[in-house]
């Protein structure tokens, strides 16, 4: 039988052996954390702790500055010590609170809640908003947020993306190993919430242990299916997933997936969710990959949101040879940084390190029209198109092309022969689209 | 923090793939070809189409250096324009005919475009229109192999055999015979027969015919195009549409004796026959002179066939493909702008 999987999409190396096999990890306490106040799409954080206080593990620091917004929680006790600018892991530089360790980990009371199934759905969703927490697969939209849809949206399906496309990562891979009842428990609670008869769990053929753990836990749930996916980038995008696993088409020019009746979540999500409600526990850590062939020892680590990526890559014993490019989430769609001294947030999901040779500049070459863009196209654009219009600064045509519609899985740029730096170009044209349209 | 880290846009990987990488793999998918060309006419063939790809590679430089552009003769694109000209030439020609078509082909059809990527007609090709146009005895005539010879049986037609079908290549043959003030019906008729069987099919795709250095072997031809469909370098869409519109529009059309008078083996006999193979999978698939979207490649492709066969059966030459492809050439930019794909997901606005 084939496997499902959508149109267009490449095959990159999928380079997870490095740290496939190693178990997750907890990290000592840091001796200090930096927690942005954006780590998620929306309105920041507004910070309700001054310098100088005193701060218990999962207290909350920061009120969500809006519906779409979240709170922040202390991950570690101790001291404020500052309200500052600092690097972010996107490579921006935005407002964090810096949380100096009084090295206790004194955490505040928590509510263990062993009926937490009978809660109403508005108190879940109220739970969930209350822990922070945001999409843990890279976007970061916060999650009550999703499971808010208006009253003429009927959602029937929940799908959970284990696919984690992104090659080098496997962080929701050990997770879904390692923590497969939690997960299952917390998409109970999104069907619950959303009133979805059917639950879909998404996860690549390149897993097939962590296929079989759920086909064993959900052997006798006739609502929850587990579907094994062809090998394939970008699976993981929620449209493309979506599509992989019900056929169904999300419309185009900013169209949602509740549009056509589902809600995506990633396995780390509903993890956070089922913590939440059972445990009482605010979202301070999650499961951040540690990983590249330079890397003494590659590592899955569960970490304190604002921890340093140093003291991540000194917990895997630092770098073979030197560095040549800081990756924060995947080598796909994750960002360059320039600074070790850049913290982890809520959806980091990896912090890949590549050598000198790795991280090579190439120069660009003329486009020679070969069309490989196109024919790999997940979102079905003209890649060359498009960029050649931005280069020349033809907006419209860039508009018309469907610069907007690009969700930059960069799969264009990993397939072409020119060099052509295709996101790079896409992301002028998105922005000069955008700016154009609001002012007009 | 003394060290320094690259940053750039994502994606952080590449796969392993350059223009060079492209353009070297299509000259290794032309050696089966030229090998064949080798067997059948003599090392002539070799020596002609060394003097194409030298030419080729010298006058890119030269251009380069006058342009005062970098200098990208290691890249192989000027290699594989230089061959493809010579593929187009017959082994009896003289030693600068492909010298002038090479020079032609990337100095006029390439670098005055801007060169590499700027190009709007497939520079071989353009080399040869100028060949064609200029030494048209040279470039259309003295075949160094009879083709009566290899068309099983025609040496025992009459003696009242037209002079135009002697020494013509089987395409030749096959447009003489259409033209009743030359060719008697009975004698067409038998001609015809002979050109839409099994026989001529086969020596045809083996390469034992009369034509030019690179086309003779359908066999090698494919050999090569296999090799870089399987390396993702030429994509189906426009061979197939192109070769499966020359299949039914000469099996339609075809025939002497009005509609659908043909046999099957005569639109067989128009695929293998001329330069189809070698124009459909080496010349249309020229990434720079071809359309970009999918459907785009689809329409180039068919627009090619449809001309091919025009040129065929009722144009003024025995073979069509280059003109068709240097044609359909001028509509890319024009099948690109309406040929956008619609978006995964399209809504109306």
């Amino acid at each position: 039988m084939s496997l499902k999987t959508f149109p267009g999409g490449i095959h990159p190396p999928d380079s997870k052996a490095y740290s496939r096999n190693a178990k997750i990890e907890n990290i000592p306490l840091p001796q200090k954390v930096v927690i942005p106040l954006s780590q998620h799409i929306g309105a920041p954080a507004k910070p309700i702790v001054k310098v100088g206080n005193q701060v218990l593990t999962g207290q909350k620091i920061a009120e969500a500055g809006g519906f779409v917004s979240i709170p922040m929680h202390a991950s570690i006790s101790g001291k404020v010590t500052r309200i500052a600018n600092y690097p972010h892991p996107t490579g921006m530089i935005a407002q964090a609170i810096e949380i100096t360790s009084d090295g206790e980990d004194n955490w505040i009371e928590l509510s263990e809640n062993p009926d937490y199934i009978k809660l109403s759905v508005d108190e879940i969703k109220k739970k969930i908003a209350e822990a922070g927490i945001c999409g843990m697969g890279g976007a970061g939209f916060p999650t009550h947020v999703k499971l808010s849809p208006p009253a003429d949206k009927k959602i029937d399906t929940v799908i959970l993306n284990g696919v984690e496309c992104e090659p080098y990562l496997t962080s929701d891979y050990r997770l879904m190993l390692e923590y497969p009842k939690q997960i299952l428990a917390g998409l109970k609670l999104l069907m619950k919430v959303l009133g979805a008869e059917r639950g879909i769990i998404g996860i690549e053929n390149n897993k097939p242990d962590a296929i079989r753990i759920f086909h064993q836990l959900t052997a006798s749930l006739s609502n929850i299916n587990v579907m094994g996916l062809r090998l394939k980038y970008p699976q993981g995008a929620e449209k493309q997933l979506i599509y992989a696993t019900t056929k169904r088409k999300v419309p185009n020019r900013g169209g949602l997936p509740m549009e056509v009746g589902v809600v995506v979540q990633n396995v780390g999500t509903a993890y956070a969710i089922y913590e939440a409600l059972h445990m009482g526990k605010p979202l301070v850590e999650r499961v951040i990959t540690v990983t590249g062939k330079i890397v003494k020892e590659p590592k899955n680590i569960r970490a304190r949101i604002g921890t340093l990526f140093s003291d991540l890559l000194d917990f895997c014993d630092g770098t073979k040879e030197e560095i040549g490019k800081i990756i924060s989430g995947g080598p796909m769609m994750g960002f360059a940084i320039p600074t070790l001294a850049t913290p982890m947030a809520k959806g980091s999901s990896g912090l890949l390190f590549l050598n000198r040779k790795e991280a090579h500049k190439v120069e660009e070459h003329t486009c020679l029209r070969c069309g490989r863009c196109v024919d790999i196209c997940p979102m079905n654009l003209v890649p060359s198109l498009i960029a050649n219009s931005v280069r020349y600064g033809d907006w419209k045509m860039a508009e018309r092309y469907g610069v907007m519609d690009c969700m930059k899985c960069g799969s264009c740029a990993y397939v072409c022969p020119s060099h052509i730096k295709l996101i790079q170009w896409i992301d002028i044209g998105k922005l000069k689209v955008t700016e154009l349209n609001t002012r007009s | 923090m003394n060290e320094t880290y690259a940053v750039s846009a994502a994606p952080h990987i590449k796969q392993r793939i350059s223009v060079k990488s492209v353009m070297w793999q299509v000259v290794l998918a032309l050696l089966p070809a030229l090998l064949a060309g080798i067997y059948f006419f003599g090392p002539r063939a070799l020596l002609l189409t060394l003097y194409g790809a030298v030419t080729a590679v010298i006058t890119e430089a030269l251009i380069q250096k006058i342009r005062g552009v970098p200098v990208t003769i290691t890249d192989g694109s000027a290699v594989v324009t230089g061959i493809l000209v010579a593929f187009n030439i017959n082994a009896a020609a003289p030693w600068w005919l492909p010298v002038i078509g090479a020079f032609f082909a990337i100095a006029i059809a390439k670098q005055i475009f801007g060169g590499l990527g700027h190009n709007i007609f497939n520079p071989a090709l353009l080399g040869r229109a100028f060949l064609v146009a200029s030494w048209p005895t040279l470039m259309t005539a003295g075949w160094t192999r009879s083709t009566l010879d290899s068309i099983n049986g025609l040496t025992n037609l009459p003696a009242n055999i037209p002079a135009v079908i002697t020494g013509a290549t089987p395409l030749g043959v096959a447009k003489a015979i259409r033209d009743v003030t030359q060719v008697s019906p009975d004698i067409a008729d038998i001609i015809m027969n002979k050109l839409a069987s099994m026989d001529t099919i086969v020596n045809l795709f083996w390469g034992n015919i009369g034509g030019c250095i690179g086309e003779v072997s359908a066999a090698a031809l494919l050999i090569g195009a296999a090799f870089l469909a399987y390396k993702h370098i030429i994509e189906w869409r426009i061979p197939v549409s192109y070769i499966l519109t020359v299949f039914v529009l000469t099996y339609i059309f075809g025939g002497i004796h009005g509609l659908f008078s043909a046999s099957i083996f005569l639109p067989i006999f128009h695929i293998f026959a001329g330069g189809l193979i070698l124009g459909a999978f080496y010349m249309a698939t020229d990434m720079v002179s071809s359309p970009v979207t999918k459907r785009g490649r689809i329409i180039f492709g068919m627009g090619c066939g449809l001309i091919t066969v025009i040129i065929r059966l009722v144009g003024g030459y025995p073979e069509g493909v280059s003109y068709s492809i240097l044609l359909m050439n001028i509509a890319v930019p024009l099948i690109d702008k309406y040929t956008v794909p619609k978006t995964f997901g399209e809504v109306k606005k």
